[in-house]
């Protein structure tokens, strides 16, 4: 099977079994998405497809072949951090760090949502002109859990580099 | 996950002539629920045929009526503008189910076969009549808060736990379907059935039949539809109940009203008797709470769920009592 992931072209060879996760994992040692609960309920493994999130242990990844996977490691790196990722660091947006890859892909994709004009089930009407308020933030970003509580942090991160509520509705720049 | 083949396919043509050639075989869309039973082994199926290339196209067509292709994403519908405008319910409904994650991997004919969230169902230490016919269900006499009040039987209490079905149920939907003996069109209040004495059966689809479409009929096209959702925390759960209404009111009467609910019973739940209690009634918290008794006055419920009925009433009368612009 033939991978585009963070820009390189992967060829290797995995059983149809393989999930998106696991072969990022375990087979392209990119260990930066985490495996959470593996059924789709904590959004530790969100990784982004074509600019869109998605939960990387529900895929198949034969299914996946020829798209433009995006996993934390092509976000940023520890010398070059990409703004939302020094945000999480700014506000505390995490303790223990394990949910922290997944939230930080998550929020490039909700914000491109948003950029986009996407409603979401709190959006007062659906036209997609809602300001991205902290219900909004918190409703858009309930695919990623967070045991150890870093909500607020993350919240506030990702409204500093996402979201600008002085303009309307959404600040969309350096995502990656 | 037990090992099976997979092959893409890019017509309903090349899908089915596969489905038929081996009936142990699933149809794949973004795989959200099937990828997860399979790795459960509650399904296990020897092959998978990839449909998600089939189409994901939502047309408007010249009646007004639009025509969704069953591998449209959920997030893709609830952003159409069309949808967003005409069929506003149904693209609440969407955004209320599951995470966004989620909804950029799930399709529309997927939804629709979505398995029950029955703890027991996934359990496969617990007698579940769904995974393994006539083996009873634990369900029953165990801890079921979350299972359904309405349409049950001896042999099964689960819920269908679509946010979208619902939704569709309440507008009238159409499920186009191609199989091995061509193509017909069912209402999708029959397209799922009640449990009875056979709950592993939960849709009248025929072996290697493959779902190509939604319909929304131009009738059932409304910008003042809407889904009002009630589950344990505030995003991310499945409906304890749910409500899809849309009301019309001519001269203070309700001259036309569309109710389904979704959490309270195996299939998505057309409220035709709280309909028919409603039409030609004052548009008025009474006739509102009149009818949403009339609706579940057929409530069976278990220990631990008999909240869902005056849940469900509350929901019902607080939903028609927002459309009517009266106060519940």
């Amino acid at each position: 099977m033939r991978f585009s992931i963070n820009g390189d072209i992967h060829e290797v060879e995995v059983d149809v079994r393989t999930s998106l996760l696991d072969l990022l994992r375990e087979h392209l040692h990119l260990t930066g998405s985490k495996k959470g609960c593996n059924q789709g309920a904590c959004g530790a493994c969100t990784v982004l497809v074509d600019g869109e999130r998605i939960n990387a242990c529900l895929a198949l990844a034969v299914q996946y072949q020829g798209r433009e996977i995006i996993t934390i490691e092509g976000v940023g790196t520890p010398g070059q951090l990409a703004a939302i990722q020094a945000a999480f660091v700014k506000h505390d947006g995490f303790q223990c760090g394990y949910c922290t890859p997944g939230q930080i892909c998550s929020a490039i994709g909700m914000a491109a949502e948003a950029k986009r004009g996407l409603p979401s089930f709190v959006s007062a009407d659906l036209s997609g002109l809602s300001t991205i308020d902290h219900d909004e933030l918190r409703e858009r970003m309930s695919g990623n859990l967070c045991r150890c509580g870093a909500y607020n942090g993350i919240i506030d991160a990702i409204r500093e580099v996402f979201v600008d509520e002085t303009t309307t509705p959404v600040k969309f720049e350096e995502a990656a | 996950m037990l090992a099976f083949d997979y092959t893409r396919v890019d017509t309903p043509a090349e899908a089915i002539a596969l489905a038929v050639r081996d009936l142990d075989a699933r149809y794949l869309g973004g795989g959200t629920n099937l990828v997860d039973l399979m790795r459960e082994t509650i399904e296990a199926p020897r092959s998978l045929i990839d449909v998600t290339g089939i189409s994901d196209e939502i047309v408007v067509q010249q009646n007004g009526a639009v025509l969704i292709g069953a591998a449209a994403k959920n997030t893709a519908v609830a952003e159409n503008a069309a949808i967003r405008a005409q069929f506003p319910m149904l693209a609440r409904a969407i955004l209320s189910g599951a995470s966004a994650q989620i909804r950029n991997m799930a399709t529309t004919g997927g939804n629709l076969l979505q398995r029950t969230r029955c703890y027991y169902f996934y359990d496969d230490a617990a007698r579940c009549n769904k995974r393994v016919s006539g083996a009873g269900c634990d369900a029953i006499d165990g801890f079921n808060r979350i299972h359904a009040i309405l349409g049950t039987s001896s042999s099964c209490v689960a819920t269908h736990p679509s946010d979208m079905c619902v939704a569709l149920a309440a507008l009238d939907a159409i499920v186009h379907i191609d199989g091995p003996e061509g193509q017909r069109m069912i209402p999708l209040i029959d397209f799922h059935c009640l449990p009875d004495d056979q709950p592993q059966i939960e849709a009248v689809l025929r072996p290697a039949e493959l779902i190509t479409a939604i319909e929304l009929p131009a009738a059932s096209a409304s910008p003042r539809g809407t889904y009002r959702k009630v589950r344990d925390r505030a995003s991310y759960a499945f409906a304890l109940v749910s409500v899809a209404a849309d009301l019309t009111i001519e001269g203070g009467r309700v001259a036309d009203v569309r109710l389904a609910l979704g959490g309270v019973a195996h299939k998505p739940w057309r409220a035709f008797k709280a309909e028919a209690a409603l039409r030609g009634q004052p548009a008025t918290e009474a006739s509102f709470l009149t009818a949403a008794e009339a609706e579940l006055a057929d409530a069976q419920p278990l220990r631990d769920n008999a909240f869902k009925v005056p849940l469900a009433k509350r929901t019902i009368v607080a939903v028609l009592s927002d459309l009517a612009g009266v106060t519940a």
